[in-house]
């Protein structure tokens, strides 16, 4: 059963697009933390992507991706009123989300979009979410306005200074935890060396920090192992286990090495599409 | 014993007709061609059509094979055909995939002296040959089934062997059949696990799964047990029954130091990218794997001999099986161990891994073993293997692949709560009718047994779909 997009925006062109897809049985199930497996066509690969957002009212949920390789070259290619083949979900663990106080959340990239989930279920909980969003430049920062919202702060870096801090989203961290410290916990999502940063920045005030670990998988229902991953020493599927662990005991350098595993193939099979499509 | 033991000297067991060993690695086609119309006639003729048939108790669904032989010997293809539908509802994939010789090969009164009849080839011969006049006729074997009452309805969880069995049996008496996969594609194992080699998807698996179609069994792929709804969810929107066939599906690692490096692969994985994913077509499908130039596949089922002869296929130069104890106990079928032998796998017996070793970027490059010796038999029977302390060497390896069997998948079984589960964390199902704890809730194959064959999950689905039927449609449907 194809799933019919419903709206595509072009948040940064060529780059990254947030797509409204029409699946209201996962749409009524998702929560925060919540990832669905998609694929394009007959064949095509299984690829996880982290809900950017629902509404169940619509049936609808909503992706954001950034165009890495053939596959999000392929969903990207696609417009309003295609199908997805197949969309299963939704999967993995949903955030833990209790009214706690105070919490960080933190988005690098398009890490951003799924931070956004979990910080709209913190904001739903009661607690105070402070967004802290960082991007190379300006232009490449998503879900500002989103975020801007509800979140009664919402505190920006950029690599270049274009917007907000200049620096790193770690350091609007460390500041926020040295002048308040009854944050109850903080949440990261973005990509590998951020999460890493952001755990080592939040160690020395022993705040509960939690990340959304972004593994390589096949089922996503716990089948296949490929997402495996060390946390505190033993062995976590990402996908039934997770996505979501205790940043403290995850073995970033372990997850940045297995998710360069297939790297010489996702090379190739990008090539390949570049050249079939004349790019 | 009521039958007098043959005085002349039996014929040998026809061959099966197979692609050469040296051609067949390097294809995906698969390796048995099947018997051809003189070699099923001279197979069957070696049946002794024995009063009792031992064969048949050999079967745990009960083929009445001494029958279908006999149907055989007369050149009835089509009776053979009903004869076996009757029972079995996928001939086609027990005549390939079923250990007939722990089962009823095993049991033929022939193989005392010499070689049994071979079943297998038999059943394979009748399925592929009779071409089915409908749907109802594939499935069960009865040219016309009963028209679907949409006020019937029961939902299968997971499309494996155990779930198109239970799908067929009912779709077959009436009864408006859901399936629900979480995977993209129907079948279960026959599709992600057993290779195209052994079991030819389009060719056999799709026949069976397009019949269901025809027979009104709807397919919902993408749908997750325990995610995308749950079974007291498909009791509340009316279903009548639901049978859980999911599979045991949580891929069992070894524990022991590098497991994580970048080449080990679950035997679920490597298949699952292969077979599923067809990525022995790649580019030309998306889903990558890593080819290997020397693999270990650690483990002695037919998964490792799936996993070993899949490597082969890919490129690989050389391919090992390490096996704790030796090639005698291996749990894979005699065909598939000869098989893989055939075609150049190397056996590393009495070896178990101590660790998987890698570079610096975190690649696999060789496992240190442990060699070992057969000790005292344990609870299954079979010689425990005992390290020799202080005896391990190191192979060279690129890629391995964990074949050591598999586990209860935790994603149904956590979201259903009311569900008892027995002491190895398996769904506790009523022996007879294959009921849980929940009523009218039933479960079958490897989620209730643990890794078990296709034809004892298919023999769980009947025994499920036969009480469903008694419930849903009363005694007489449930023949």
């Amino acid at each position: 059963m194809p799933n019919t997009i419903l709206k595509k925006e072009q948040l940064i062109p060529g780059q990254t697009s947030k797509l409204v897809i029409d699946a209201p049985h996962i749409a009524a199930k998702a929560r925060p933390g919540n990832f669905v497996i998609l694929r394009m066509d007959e064949h095509g690969e299984r690829i996880p992507l982290t809900i950017a957002d629902t509404d169940p009212d619509a049936g609808t949920i909503t992706i954001v991706y950034l165009v890495l390789g053939k596959s999000t070259a392929l969903l990207e290619s696609l417009g309003q009123g295609d199908e997805i083949l197949d969309v299963c979900g939704p999967l993995g663990r949903a955030t833990d989300i209790h009214k706690i106080g105070t919490v960080i959340c933190v988005g690098g990239g398009t890490g951003i979009a799924a931070m956004h989930h979990i910080a709209k279920g913190h904001h739903r909980a009661g607690n105070h979410v402070v967004a802290v969003i960082g991007a190379r430049s300006k232009d490449l920062l998503l879900f500002y306005d989103e975020l801007k919202s509800f979140c009664p702060e919402v505190l920006v870096s950029t690599d270049d200074g274009s917007f907000g801090h200049k620096g790193l989203v770690t350091d609007l961290v460390a500041a926020r935890l040295e002048e308040d410290k009854s944050v109850a916990e903080v949440v990261a999502v973005g990509p590998v060396p951020m999460m890493e940063a952001v755990a080592r920045t939040t160690k020395p005030f022993g705040v509960k920090t939690t990340v959304s670990l972004n593994s390589i998988m096949v089922d996503g229902i716990g089948m296949c192992g490929a997402c495996r991953v060390t946390v505190g020493g033993e062995t976590k599927f990402a996908c039934v286990d997770g996505p979501e662990f205790d940043g403290q005991l995850v073995d970033f350098t372990e997850l940045r090495q297995r998710l360069c595993a297939f790297k010489p193939q996702e090379a190739i099979s990008y090539k390949e599409y570049h050249e079939r499509h004349g790019r | 014993m009521a039958d007098k033991q043959p005085k002349k000297i039996q014929k040998p067991r026809t061959p099966m007709p197979t692609q050469a060993p040296e051609a067949r690695v390097g294809n995906f086609d698969e390796v048995a061609l099947g018997y051809t119309e003189a070699d099923a006639r001279a197979e069957a003729a070696r049946c002794l059509q024995c009063k009792k048939p031992f064969c048949v108790k050999g079967c745990p669904v009960e083929v009445p094979i001494r029958d279908f032989i006999g149907h055989l010997q007369k050149g009835d293809v089509e009776a053979a055909y009903r004869t076996i539908k009757g029972t079995n509802s996928l001939p086609a994939v027990c005549g390939r995939v079923c250990p007939q010789e722990t089962q009823c090969e095993g049991a033929c009164i022939l193989g005392k002296k010499g070689q049994p009849v071979a079943i297998g080839r038999l059943e394979r011969y009748v399925a592929d040959t009779y071409a089915a006049m409908s749907a109802c006729d594939e499935i069960t074997g009865k040219p016309e089934c009963t028209p679907v009452n949409p006020e019937l309805r029961v939902a299968c969880v997971g499309s494996g062997p155990a779930s198109l069995t239970v799908a067929g049996y009912l779709s077959a008496r009436g009864v408006k059949v859901v399936v629900f996969e979480a995977l993209h594609e129907v079948g279960g194992v026959l599709v992600y696990g057993i290779p195209e080699f052994r079991l030819p998807k389009t060719r056999v698996v799709a026949r069976e799964v397009n019949a269901l179609k025809e027979q009104e069994v709807e397919l919902r792929t993408n749908w997750v047990g325990g995610k995308t709804f749950t079974i007291q969810e498909l009791l509340d929107q009316g279903f009548q029954a639901v049978f859980i066939g999911v599979g045991a599906g949580l891929p069992r690692f070894l524990g022991v130091p590098g497991e994580n490096l970048i080449g080990v692969f679950s035997a679920n994985e490597y298949l699952t990218r292969v077979n599923l994913g067809r990525a022995y077509d790649f580019p030309n499908y998306d889903t990558p794997i890593i080819q290997g130039r020397h693999v270990a596949v650690i483990g002695g089922g037919n998964v490792a001999m799936d996993a070993a002869r899949t490597a082969l296929r890919l490129g690989a130069e050389k391919v090992s099986i390490v096996y704790r104890r030796t090639r005698d106990e291996m749990p894979a079928r005699l065909e598939e161990l000869e098989h893989a032998v055939e075609e150049g796998v190397e056996l590393q017996c009495l070896c178990g891994p101590l660790s998987f070793n890698g570079d610096e970027r975190g690649f696999l490059t060789s496992m240190t073993l442990q060699r070992m010796c057969l000790g005292e038999p344990d609870a299954s029977g079979r010689c425990r293997p005992v390290c020799i302390e202080g005896d391990t060497c190191e192979i060279e390896c690129d890629l391995a692949v964990v074949a050591v069997g598999s586990g209860p998948n935790p994603v149904l079984i956590q979201a259903t709560p009311d569900l008892a589960l027995n002491k190895w964390g398996y769904i506790q199902a009523d022996a007879e009718t294959g009921e849980t704890s929940m009523p009218n809730v039933f479960a079958g194959g490897d989620i209730v047994t643990g890794s078990a064959t296709v034809i004892s999950a298919m023999g769980a689905g009947r025994r499920a779909a036969k009480e469903i039927a008694r419930r849903l449609l009363g005694e007489a449907a449930a023949d």
